[in-house]
């Protein structure tokens, strides 16, 4: 069989039952073997959303994302995406279309050097040298992507290469002498773990992403309810531990609860979970939770004291330790009593210092308000949520409550603008019987709305919910407190109108401006059948509180 | 230092300070790798993207035909060098990395030189040869080119012996280490 068929063999041996991309010239092959093999492709609008696509379909189904782009611009157009996916560890497998070999390094048409514009964000890239190396390098790419610390891998093929008769035998194992990522944990640092978390007077639980890539939410849970150990999540790490909960103490970094911040800065021990110190976590470094001792848990031993140093490091899958730290630990059996004190602290903190914010006394809707509105009309929460980037990310983060992993999807690290339309698509593709929603801005939406027109192609029903207060929100709260409030280019205009546009993509739009009925009326948007967009109006000029500020202490949070 | 998304001046003495000199020992890495395309860029890019500077670089062929032996030496304090050798052994194409330990460790470098010598002064470059136990490999009517090999501190000093009398240029390979003893390196 030709080479493009041997790939379409190795997608369904990897179990790939779907893909996003877009063809173009130096992909006619791999499309044309796609025609038939049976795989669902769901033909994009730009590659950046296929690419952010993949992402979502990965991130809510643990699975790995696939995504396809032509050479040349196709695939600089997956640049973000690849970026977006190297800094949150999401696994994917991108596969480029290259000019034929006799074009290469000559500036042919469609000609980009795909290998060397991603080398510094991929987990790994292959460049096709033979046509006969096709189906082990797709399995050593699909087995790089999901093991270790997850990350996206990328396979440029030369066109000419792929369109080569080649005598196909499934690959058996996959051999990769330097790449042997360590998933055992080490025992004695495991029972040291244990030891030091028995002892400690003023313990917090800090997880991370890794937790929901490890698949090891329950393992969290767990260690938690031994003896009541306070926890806080990352960004990333929203839905590993069930919230609300007694022992939730809210998300912790620049924009978390006082009382996730606070309790980091008293703690006496610090256990972190599949997390790497972002800046928006410590804020001012040197000043990071001072009486704290630190155990990290990380698949990735380049994340073990590269920001903070860490006392206790235990390198492993965190659902393998974990699970061995609760047995460690009940052994131990450490004494609730010794928290009393601690509890009493943090609930101090809790009463004196709740996440709040003035509600309008007129119809208006206030942001915080509509993620209030958007946990009741998803009945709880019982959905998908992905959001873009921006002031109503962390409205979400901190309003909406999750209590599942993989239903909250994010672009953490990288930031990424125009990631959440796309990425619910994925998210929606991996998980067709939860509600899926993303709520964006109306900065973020624009920057990859023309994914609207796919999602009502394929009837992919994703409901849009746009805070839109007619601002790039983030930049103006920062131009507002840091910058004299001298807003530069930030205000977005009345343009264009959602709802019309919504239409025009072949989705459902609904404009909503009034709080007074809210719910019902997110509720009936929902209940409509296929992609609705909802544009609802919101106070133009409210800011996220509580803050550290930048370079600042967790303890000088201001709001 | 101020943040970035703060509007508080940066002075340029400040960002110098934060971005200093490193100062650190030398270090001798040696890396064992696969002999695949785009490996040598990982790794320049890597220690490009974290920041170091490589002071020299040099890839050659094992005995094992699937192999490539990369001697980096880079001048490092001791915490990010750390970083960095972790951040090495994420790449996939990175079988073995060493630091090696100057004592537990031979390391040498070869260098060329081109010196105008006349015959008045040719007599005085081949003892400076001799003392050093170069070899001069070509003579030309004013000039010599002379091969040095041994330690760089060695080669350091005679270049700069030769250099009065009138260096016309110079090529210098990277160190190329390996280990003491029977491991390997």
């Amino acid at each position: 069989m030709r080479a493009v068929d041997a790939i379409m063999e190795c997608l369904k041996a990897e179990g790939v039952d779907v893909v996003f991309g877009y063809p173009g010239g130096a992909n006619l092959p791999t499309y044309d073997a796609m025609y038939d093999s049976g795989i669902r492709h769901i033909l994009v609008r730009h590659e950046a959303g296929g690419g952010h696509a993949a992402e979502g379909y990965a991130k809510a189904s643990g699975k790995v994302g696939v995504c396809f782009a032509t050479s040349g611009p196709g695939a600089t157009n997956i640049v973000t995406p690849l970026t977006d996916a190297m800094m949150d560890s999401v696994p994917l497998v991108f596969f480029t279309g290259q000019v034929r070999t006799d074009l290469l390094g000559t500036d042919g048409f469609q000609e980009a050097d795909t290998f060397g514009i991603t080398m510094p964000i991929v987990k790994h890239s292959f460049m096709i040298q033979h046509p006969t190396e096709i189906p082990r390098v797709v399995h050593e790419a699909f087995h790089i992507a999901r093991t270790g610390r997850p990350g996206p891998v990328l396979i440029d093929m030369p066109t000419d290469l792929t369109r080569v008769e080649i005598d196909y035998q499934p690959v058996g194992d996959v051999r990769l002498p330097g790449y042997q990522p360590t998933t055992e944990g080490n025992q004695k640092q495991i029972r040291l773990a244990a030891k030091a978390m028995a002892n400690a007077r003023r313990p917090v639980l800090y997880a991370g992403g890794g937790v929901i890539n490890a698949n090891a939410s329950s393992e969290l849970t767990e260690l938690a309810l031994v003896d009541g150990l306070p926890v806080t999540c990352t960004l990333m790490g929203l839905g590993a531990f069930p919230a609300p909960h007694g022992q939730w103490l809210g998300m912790l970094g620049m924009h978390g609860t006082r009382t996730a911040n606070y309790a980091m800065d008293e703690a006496d021990l610090i256990v972190a979970v599949g997390a790497r110190f972002d800046d928006r976590i410590t804020g001012k470094l040197s000043e990071f939770a001072p009486r704290a001792k630190f155990i990290h848990i990380d698949i990735d031993p380049a994340e073990i004291s590269k920001n903070v140093p860490a006392h206790i490091p235990i390198v492993g899958d965190a659902r393998n330790i974990l699970g061995r730290l609760v047995t460690e630990y009940r052994g131990l059996r450490p004494e609730p009593a010794r928290l009393a004190e601690w509890w009493e602290r943090i609930e101090q903190w809790r009463v004196q210092h709740p996440l709040r914010y003035e509600d309008s006394t007129d119809t208006e809707i206030k942001p915080q308000y509509l993620v209030q509105a958007l946990f009741e009309a998803t009945s709880g929460g019982e959905c998908i949520l992905a959001t873009d980037i921006g002031q109503h990310q962390m409205w979400a983060a901190q309003y909406f409550h999750f209590d599942k992993p993989r239903r909250w999807i994010q672009s953490g690290g990288l930031g990424t603008m125009g990631f959440g339309l796309p990425a619910a698509m994925g998210a929606a593709v991996a998980q067709p019987d939860l509600l899926t929603v993303v709520l964006s801005g109306d900065g973020s939406i624009q920057m990859n709305m023309q994914e609207l027109s796919t999602l009502a192609t394929y009837g992919i029903p994703v409901k849009v919910v746009i805070m839109n207060n007619g601002y790039l929100g983030m930049v103006r709260q920062w131009q507002e407190l840091f910058w004299d409030r001298r807003y530069s280019a930030v205000e977005m205009s009345e343009w264009p109108d959602f709802v019309k546009l919504a239409e025009a993509m072949g989705c459902h739009g609904v404009r909503l401006t009034d709080k007074t009925n809210l719910v019902d009326d997110l509720r009936a948007a929902f209940a409509v059948d296929g992609p609705v967009v909802v544009d609802a109006r919101v106070t133009r000029e409210e800011s996220v509180y509580p803050m550290i500020a930048p370079g600042q202490a967790a303890r000088n949070m201001v709001g | 230092m101020g943040d970035p998304g703060t509007k508080e001046l940066l002075s340029l003495a400040d960002l110098e300070a934060a971005s200093g000199v490193r100062t650190g020992r030398k270090h001798v890495l040696s890396i064992l790798v696969e002999n695949k395309p785009g490996v040598l860029t990982r790794i320049a890019g890597l220690f490009a993207r974290r920041g170091f500077n490589i002071d020299t670089l040099v890839v050659g062929p094992t005995d094992d035909d699937s192999l490539s032996r990369i001697t980096l030496t880079v001048d490092g304090a001791m915490h990010p060098i750390d970083q960095v050798t972790k951040q090495l052994h994420k790449l996939v194409n990175v079988l073995k990395i060493r630091d090696l330990e100057p004592d537990e460790a031979v390391a040498r470098e070869m260098a060329l030189f081109k010196i105008s010598a006349d015959a008045a002064a040719r007599g005085e470059i081949m003892q400076v040869v001799e003392i050093f136990r170069a070899k001069i490999i070509d003579v030309q009517r004013r000039t010599v080119i002379v091969e040095v090999t041994g330690t760089h501190d060695k080669v350091e000093a005679f270049e700069r012996t030769v250099r009065p009398f009138g260096m016309v240029e110079m090529a210098r390979t990277g160190e190329i280490a390996l280990s003491r003893g029977r491991g390997e390196t």
